[in-house]
Order: C-alpha cells, then structure tokens, then sequence
C-alpha cells in the first residue's frame, strides 16, 4: 500500500509542531523516522496512523484520501515504548485479539506461529505483567504481527530494554520486517539503530523533514548541516573556514586541498565537518595534520573516543583499539582531506567523500 | 570520599536454599577512594539491588557494608553521606535551580553565606551559572540530570556519589555531554563514583573497573581493556562489544582443533574435549581461501552502518559477524568467504569459563 | 474483507434507541418546560401572559435571593476551606499498600456510600438533646446545644455533617495523587536530607495538585449545590438561617407556586453553575498543561 503525506503540516494553538513537509515511504520496506526527542517523530507518527489529523494537508492510502477517516477504519498496527498489551488477557489471546476481530480461521495456529517467531511460545498462558520488559514488548510486536496490517508503526519500541536485549530484537525485527511485506516506520533517537535497520530514513529535526533516502545514502550525503548532525555518533567535528583557491582553509588551522564545485558562492564563508572515524593517529600520504592537546580518552572496548583540543575547536577522534592517554599530552591527528564535508555558509552541503556504495555485486541487505 | 568494602549476600527470603533465592550472591568487593567504577548487567542481575544496598535505602539480608573501615550496613543514607542520582530526573519542581542545589545545605542548617558561594562553585562546574534563577520543572531532561547530580555535590564532605542509569532519558547526543561533564567532575573533585548501568558504551567510558554482573554474581571485574581482550566468561564476551563475541563449537582431540569440522592448527596448548572458540567481530579477518585458520562462511547479510561494513556469515549453522573497514574488497551475498577466526585475540572456554 | 477498511456493524445504534428516548423526555423535555415557564406569567393554569425577560429581571433583584447567595457562597467557601486541608492529612495518615490499605480505604468510603436523605436523618437524630448521642453529650457537658432553636448551632452542624459526609472524597482524591509519586523522589529526599515537612511541602503538594483541583471542583459545586442533607437535617431553619439557594428556589417554585420567576431563577441557577465549573475547569487546564511541560 502506498502512504503519502502531502503538505502536512501540524499546529497546535500558536506552535507548530510539524512544518510543511511532504513524504511517500517506500511500500513494502523501512522507513527509519531518525531524530532527537521533541523532533515531531510521535507527531508524524499519529498523523500517519490516523490518531490525529493535520492542520493543513491531505493524507493518502493508494490515492485514496483517508484524513478524516478515523483509526480504527484504517489498518494499521502500533507498537510503543512502553510495553503496551491488555493486561487482563493471557499472552495467548494478546496476540489472538486482532485475529479474533478479523474473523480469522486458523487463530490457534497462527497465535503459536508468531510466538515461535518472537521466542515466547513458552509464555502463551501467562499474563503480561508475569512477564520481563523485552518478552512484553515481544508480544506486543506479535499483536502488531498478527495484525498482518499493511502499515506498521513502531515508535521508539526499544528503548526501554537493556542494550544486549535491544542489539538481539533489532536484528530479529530486521528479519522479521524482510520477511513480510508491510510498510514498516521505525522512529528512534539513535544514528546507529537507523543504520542497522537499512531502508530508508527520514531525518527529522524541530518539527521539520530533512532529508529522505536511502539509509546510506543520507549518512554519507547528508544534505544540510543541520542533516549531518542529527544522523553522526558521535557528533561531527565542525570547523569554521572560507574557500581560497586550492580548497578551504580552515580559521586558524591548516588547508584543506579539495576541489570545490567551480561556481562563485555569494558567501565564501564554510563549515566543514569531519567525522570522528576519518581522524587517525597514523599519517598518510597527503593527510593534513591536526596537533592538539588530550583533553579526555574514553575507551569503549573495540573504540577508543579521544577528545583533543586543536586550534580549530574541540575535536573528537575515534580511533580503532584501546589506547591509553594521559590528559594533557601533546597528540597530532591526521585527517584525509578527501574525508571532509564542507557546508555552505546556510548550511547546504557542498561537497562530500565520495560514496560508492557497499562494492558488491549482492549490493546490501 | 570514602572507601568502601562489601562483604555481603542479599536474598529474597529468610532461608535461601538455592541460587535463585539469591538477589546477591555472597560476594566480596572493595571500591577504593575516589575511584570510578561501573556495575553493568542486563536487567535483573542484580546490580540496583547492590548500589541501593550501597547508598542505605536497602539493608542486606547478611552480611556488612563498611565506609573507610566503619560498619554503616544499618546507616541511613544521611548518616553515611553519600549522594544518589536516579534514572530520572528528581528535582523539587517548585523551587529555582539555585534553591534546588541550596537544598541539601539548608537542611543542614549551613549559613546562607557559604550555602550561596558553594551553589555558585557547583553552578560553574556543570555550566549552569546563567540558570540559577530559573524555575527547574521548565527545563529539558539533561539540565534537570545535572541539577540532581548537582544537589548531590554540593555537599563539600559527600563520601560517595551513586549513578543509577542517569542517562536513559537523554538524547543521545547530549549524552556525550555529560558523560564528558562527569568524567571532567570525577578528574577535579577526585570523589568515589560507582555507575550503574546496562550499557557497555557508558560503563565502559565512565570507569577505570568495571563490575560486569549477571543473575546476582559479579562474573568479572576489571579495566575497559582486560574485559575486551580476555572475557573471564562467555557471558562476558557476549555482553561487552557491541555485537558481542562470536562463539563457534570447538572439541580437541588428538592434538588437533576441530572447529566445524574444519581441521585446525593447535598454535596453543588446550585441554581436551568440547570448547567453544570465541573470536570478536573486530578481529575477524577476510582470508584467502585455504588460510591456517580460517573458515568457509555463507555470507547471508551486509550492512552499511556509517564507519564500517558488518558482515553475518553462516558456518554449519553457527553465526559468525564481521566489522569490516568500509574501503574493503567485500564479497557478496551468498558467496562462500573465508574467515580468519584464530588468531592472537581468539580464546577459548570450556563450561563457560576461559581456558586459553 | 479489504486491506483499508474494518468491518463496521451499525446495529449499536438501534440499541441505544431507547435510552435516547427515555433521557430525551426526563432532561430535555423537562427542561424546555422551565424555559417556557420563565418567559411567562402563569396566573392560572388557563391564562398565562408573555413577559419576556420580566421575571429574570424581578429575580435579580430580589433581596432574599442575594441574601439566599450570600449564605450559599459562605457555606461553600467554609466546607472547602474544612474539607481540604483535613482530606489531604487523611491521605497522608492511609497506609500505601498491604491489606490494611484496603480496609482502610473501605472504612474511609463508607460515609460516602450513605444515600443523603439518610445522612440528613442520621444528623438529625445525632443532634437531639434526648435521643441524640451528640445532643446528649453537649447537653451533659453543659451547653446549650439546640440546632432547631439556634441559628449558630444549626450552621456549625449542618458544616460538621457535611464535613463527616463529604471530606472522604477529598482523602480518596489525595491518596490517588500520593500513590502516583514515584518512590526514587522519596528517597532523594531522605539523601538530601529533607525533614517530614519538607518533604509535604516540596514533594508530595505539587504532585497532588492535579488531584485536589479536581477535589476543588467536584466539592465546590457540590456544596453549591446541596439540598438533600440541610433540608432533612433543619429545614432551612432556623428562620432561613440554613436556607441555601437551591432550597431557596424549591421554596419559590412548590411553596408559593410561583412558577415563572421560580423557573426564571432555575436557569439563572444553572448558568451561574456552569459558569463556575467552567472558570475551575479552565484554570485546572491552565494548571495541568504547565505540569505536564514541566514535567518532560
């Protein structure tokens, strides 16, 4: 089923919640709904439910235009943060009530098939509140399964689960999402959650839609500034510069040789961003050295985030392996040019590392 | 700042009989002054119970808790002056940001004073200076954390500061922030710090020991460094690294390493019988076909995720996960790839527990 | 069955027929009849004059009647200011959980379950100096009690039974509020050291406001509204010491049958009500919305 959103915007008396946006997810893949709390994710979310109804613009289900039509008209499934099941009911008849409402046949085989799906088949005759977080949250991905709707929304599902448990059900739903043939709208706070789920992702930020496209495809070619920060963790390093003949040099710090679109820009003043991960602490040929002093390391078992203070700012490198540093000793990072993004002066991205996408024949998952 | 010693088991009833009875196992643990330390483990291993029973809102069921050598197992939290930040923010919502960190002082009865030139040193260590006169309930989720850590370290004579899972309801990237934010007040105030959490990132960044828990035991103690290269315990090994190690079924017999029935070269002495071989993700290695110590793998996944590429393959049904750099000849899916798995970071463990 | 739609069954609507029916005649035919009566003169149930807004004008300027609102806004703003304060000690004192809350809870309600009428006999009966345990009492210490004879008396009583009657709403509302407080702002109040008041004044007050807003209105339009109790327990008496507005205009209406101005005032009655529960309700809003900013 296709959804699109044309020209939704919501207000809510004098603010407004969602700017002027429009968006047709993909049909039948995931859409990642990526940006911070209070970005308009949850806002976006009821919209396209039906839960609430935008202030201007029209909503359409293959064509058809479905704003006024209520939720409980359209078929969709939902599943929150919070574990939301029907506490009264078994497990068992949790996942069977959207089937028993469709007047389906097979309602025990299908109950047992999803709950062996989601590893709580062995719960079935428990109540929810018997029940640990993530194993309440399996049952109501399995109400939303059985639902077999056509649009599945899922809102932040994971983020009131431990961080093993959250890595084990992201992989399980990403197979899961595959294998069926729902539109799927993830919303999640997090740039790496986004990029283990693949699809497409939506950037969201105060109430207004960035950027729309493939996941990968936004990480390497963020659009705007504003972009490259919501979907970076941890954040993008950013520099003040202006571009000279040769490339961009950076205010106070070194010159970047990159070959900037020919076009004069009204302004010629940039910003360049770098990526933790482009900074390293081996020199390659034609890599421009960043000397500063450790401000703080943090080591993260496979990772270590070291925080430095060059001439151009605060910069945070993440570098492969543990490394110990003492605070205050004199490091040089070095950084490809290549690496760097440069953003206009409002923000609009005017070059970008080459991206060629995974070089595979298979392509990616 | 204070030197804690737990020598203490806590359980669920009168007369526990087996492990399960148990919330805490009996365990015996030291923090040392000023340190940092983190208690990770998924839910329910118990690691709340220990900090609760640590600041004094909970009593063991056995044993005794000491601050600097004093038994303080039945002291309230007060009496043992410790400070405690929870997983949302607590904050009194009528009050100023200001009469929020005064508080603890006044109920101390310091002279208004001093109270006013400490809040304004506390202020300035968590960058909030220009909000001392706001109203906290009107302010986002971090500023309300660093108020509640704040209250805590107003008190100049706090023995011990307690975090329990503080950064769940931050965004992530304000939680760079504040990590950064404790680790630069851990450096200036040299105060014990005991960090609880389910996430390996922060205990990880956070502590200099790392307590890594499960089901009410303590299963490794250690630097951020031992517990990645050497995981005590396969449960180690899956719970830090994100993923976690990749374990394959190994059995030695006849001097010679069996792993999916792949004959492999023995390059260390190792006990006989049923293994597992444990290798993490980071150190798997692309191979030529043929190479000592790799293994055929069915590529069945290969995600983009932004700094590296991660590759699932499958070997006689068991999963094996790769990070890959992002510039590396990659196969495809469904192509058979040869994986490095043995190597110097490999370990071995038999019955869960490491061997080599 | 199509991938957009439901199934949609209409059949509730024929169900619901008759209770449509029957509301329709007991409220809203009733009450267009009020209307018609207050724009009329009825001499006699043959003759009736159009008046227009002749009574509702008569009606506002009728002494008795502001006298009559006087007393009913002294009396409401005296339960509100008794009622509150003791309903949130009461649910500071209940146990949180276990089985003594629950038979706390249930000994705590059992006032309110009494049908009114019965509660106004119980009073009435409490309070004489014969046969009355109350009455006996205070005649025995020495006083004078006669709530028939003393005006004083009759106002103090008719505020204790509503007190006894009502105040264990206001406890189940604040109770509700004080189990909603999560245990972790508890115990930063012991780390910070807070006293017992403290921890009321900083902790549990503003997280019961929502509640007891709700307690405020629900009291107040209530006791806006009383009838029942004070007619059975006095009389309106003594004199109309205890006439309150909504006895009052039953006086108005059956006493002295004087239909048009007893409806003029019936509906000056409700809008004056509604009037009320619409600027609480509003400013319970106002209140709510600035919680719930505050509280992200």
């Amino acid at each position: 089923m296709q959804l699109s959103l044309e020209g939704i915007s919501k207000k809510v008396g004098p603010q407004a919640w969602l700017y002027e946006m429009s968006l047709a997810p993909k049909p039948g893949a995931v859409t990642v709904l990526l940006g911070a709390t209070q970005a308009g994710k949850t806002s976006l979310m009821r919209i396209m439910a039906g839960l609430d109804v935008p202030t201007q613009g029209r909503v359409r289900v293959d064509g058809v235009d479905v704003v006024g039509q209520p939720v409980r008209e359209r078929n969709v499934a939902m599943v929150y943060q919070q574990f939301i099941n029907y506490p009264s009911l078994k497990v068992r008849d949790n996942i069977a009530s959207p089937l028993k409402l469709s007047g389906e046949k097979n309602i025990e085989q299908r109950v047992t098939e999803l709950a062996r799906k989601l590893h709580i088949e062995m719960f079935l005759d428990r109540y929810p509140a018997e029940l640990s977080g993530g194993q309440q949250q399996r049952v109501a991905l399995a109400r939303a399964l059985a639902k077999a709707a056509p649009l599945m929304l899922l809102d932040e599902p994971l983020v009131n689960l431990d961080y093993k448990l959250r890595e084990e059900l992201r992989e399980e739903l990403g197979a899961l999402f595959a294998a069926g043939d729902s539109t799927v709208i993830y919303a999640t706070t997090e740039p790496g959650e986004a990029l283990l789920l693949g699809g497409y992702t939506a950037v969201l930020d105060a109430g207004e839609l960035l950027q729309y496209g493939p996941t990968a495809e936004v990480f390497h070619r963020p659009q705007s500034l504003r972009v490259a920060r919501a979907f970076s963790d941890p954040p993008m390093n950013l520099a003040a510069g202006r571009i000279v003949p040769g490339g961009v040099q950076l205010n106070a710090g070194p010159l970047l040789a990159l070959a900037l679109p020919a076009s004069p820009l009204a302004q010629p003043e940039v910003t360049a961003g770098l990526r933790a991960s482009a900074l390293h602490l081996q020199a390659n040929p034609g890599d421009v050295a960043l000397d500063g002093q450790v401000e703080l390391a943090e080591i993260s078992g496979s990772d270590t985030f070291v925080h430095v203070a060059t001439a151009i700012g605060e910069v945070v490198a993440q570098l492969t392996g543990v490394h110990y540093f003492e605070l205050g000793t004199p490091l040089t990072l070095y950084l490809d040019p290549a690496q760097v993004y440069v953003f206009d002066a409002a923000g609009a991205l005017l070059l970008a590392p080459q991206y060629r996408g995974l070089r595979s024949a298979g392509g990616l998952s | 700042m204070a030197r804690i010693t737990l020598d203490l088991a806590h359980a669920y009833r009168p007369n526990p009989q087996q492990d399960s009875d148990y919330a805490l196992l009996p365990l015996k643990m030291e923090f040392a002054d000023g340190g940092a330390y983190a208690l990770l483990g998924p839910s329910g291993c118990g690691k709340t119970t220990m900090l609760n029973i640590m600041s004094g809102l909970l009593v063991p069921s056995t044993g005794t808790v000491l601050f600097d050598g004093r038994d303080v197992t039945r002291a309230t939290p007060q009496e043992r002056n410790i400070a405690q930040v929870f997983q949302f923010p607590v904050i009194y919502d009528t009050m100023t940001v200001a009469e929020n960190l005064a508080f603890p002082l006044r109920n101390r009865k310091v002279p208004q004073a001093q109270i006013d030139k400490r809040v304004g040193e506390i202020a300035e260590m968590l960058e909030m200076s220009g909000q001392l006169n706001q109203r906290a309930a009107n302010l986002a989720a971090d500023a309300k954390q660093k108020i509640s850590l704040g209250r805590g370290l107003v008190r100049p004579d706090v023995s011990a500061v307690l975090f329990d899972e503080p950064l769940t309801v931050i965004d992530p990237h304000l939680k760079w922030q504040l990590r950064r934010k404790l680790k630069q007040i851990h450096r200036e105030l040299k105060l014990t710090l005991i960090y609880v959490t389910h996430d390996q990132v922060e205990a990880l960044t956070f502590a200099e020991q790392v307590v890594v828990m499960t089901r009410g035991r303590a299963v490794q103690v250690g630097s951020a460094d031992a517990l990645f290269e050497r995981p005590s315990h396969t449960f180690v090994g899956n719970f830090i690294g994100s993923p976690g190690m990749n374990f394959l079924q190994a059995k030695v017999s006849d001097g010679a390493l069996l792993v999916a029935d792949l004959r492999l070269p023995l390059l260390r002495a190792l006990p006989d019988g049923e293994l597992k071989l444990g290798v993490r993700p980071e150190y798997v290695r692309l191979a030529q076909p043929q190479d000592t110590g790799a293994l055929p793998c069915l590529v069945t996944k290969l995600q983009d995720v932004g700094t590296h590429v991660m590759l699932t393959a499958t070997v006689l049904g068991q999963a094996v996960k790769a990070k890959l750099a992002t510039d590396a000849a990659l196969p495809a899916i469904g192509d058979i790839a040869w994986l490095q798995v043995l190597g110097t970071h490999t370990c071995f463990y038999k019955n869960e527990e490491i061997v080599a | 069955m199509s991938m957009t739609t439901k199934p949609v069954n209409q059949k509730a609507w024929f169900l619901i027929l008759p209770v449509l029916i029957c509301v329709a005649f007991s409220a809203i035919v009733p009450l267009m009849t009020v209307v018609n009566y207050s724009v009329q003169d009825i001499i006699s149930p043959e003759r009736r004059v159009f008046v227009g807004t002749e009574w509702f004008v008569a009606v506002m300027r009728d002494e008795e009647l502001h006298a009559a609102l006087l007393r009913q806004l002294t009396f409401s703003l005296s339960v509100l200011a008794v009622e509150l304060p003791l309903g949130i000690l009461l649910a500071l004192s209940m146990p949180a959980d276990g089985w003594k809350a629950s038979v706390v809870l249930v000994i705590v309600s059992l006032s309110l379950l009494i049908p009114w009428n019965v509660v106004g006999t119980i009073w009435q009966i409490f309070g004489r100096s014969d046969i009355g345990l109350l009455g006996a009492t205070l005649q025995w210490l020495g006083i004078d009690y006669s709530y028939t004879g003393n005006a004083a008396h009759a106002w103090l009583t008719v505020l204790v039974m509503d007190v006894w009657h009502w105040t264990p709403l206001v406890a189940l509302l604040g109770y509700a509020g004080l189990r909603s407080i999560p245990d972790a702002y508890y115990q930063a109040a012991r780390i910070d050291g807070a006293s017992k008041f403290a921890v009321f004044r900083y902790i549990q007050l503003p997280k019961m406001r929502g509640v007891l807003m709700i307690g405020v209105l629900l009291r107040f339009m209530d006791s806006f509204m009383i009838y029942t109790e004070p007619f059975v327990l006095t009389g309106g008496g003594p004199g109309n010491a205890t006439t309150f507005l909504s006895q009052f205009l039953t006086q108005k209406a059956v006493g002295q049958f004087d239909l048009g101005p007893a409806a003029a005032f019936s509906l000056i009655y409700f809008l004056i009500i509604l009037l009320l529960c619409f600027i609480l309700y509003n400013w319970m809003q106002r209140v709510g919305t600035q919680e719930k900013e505050g509280g992200q």
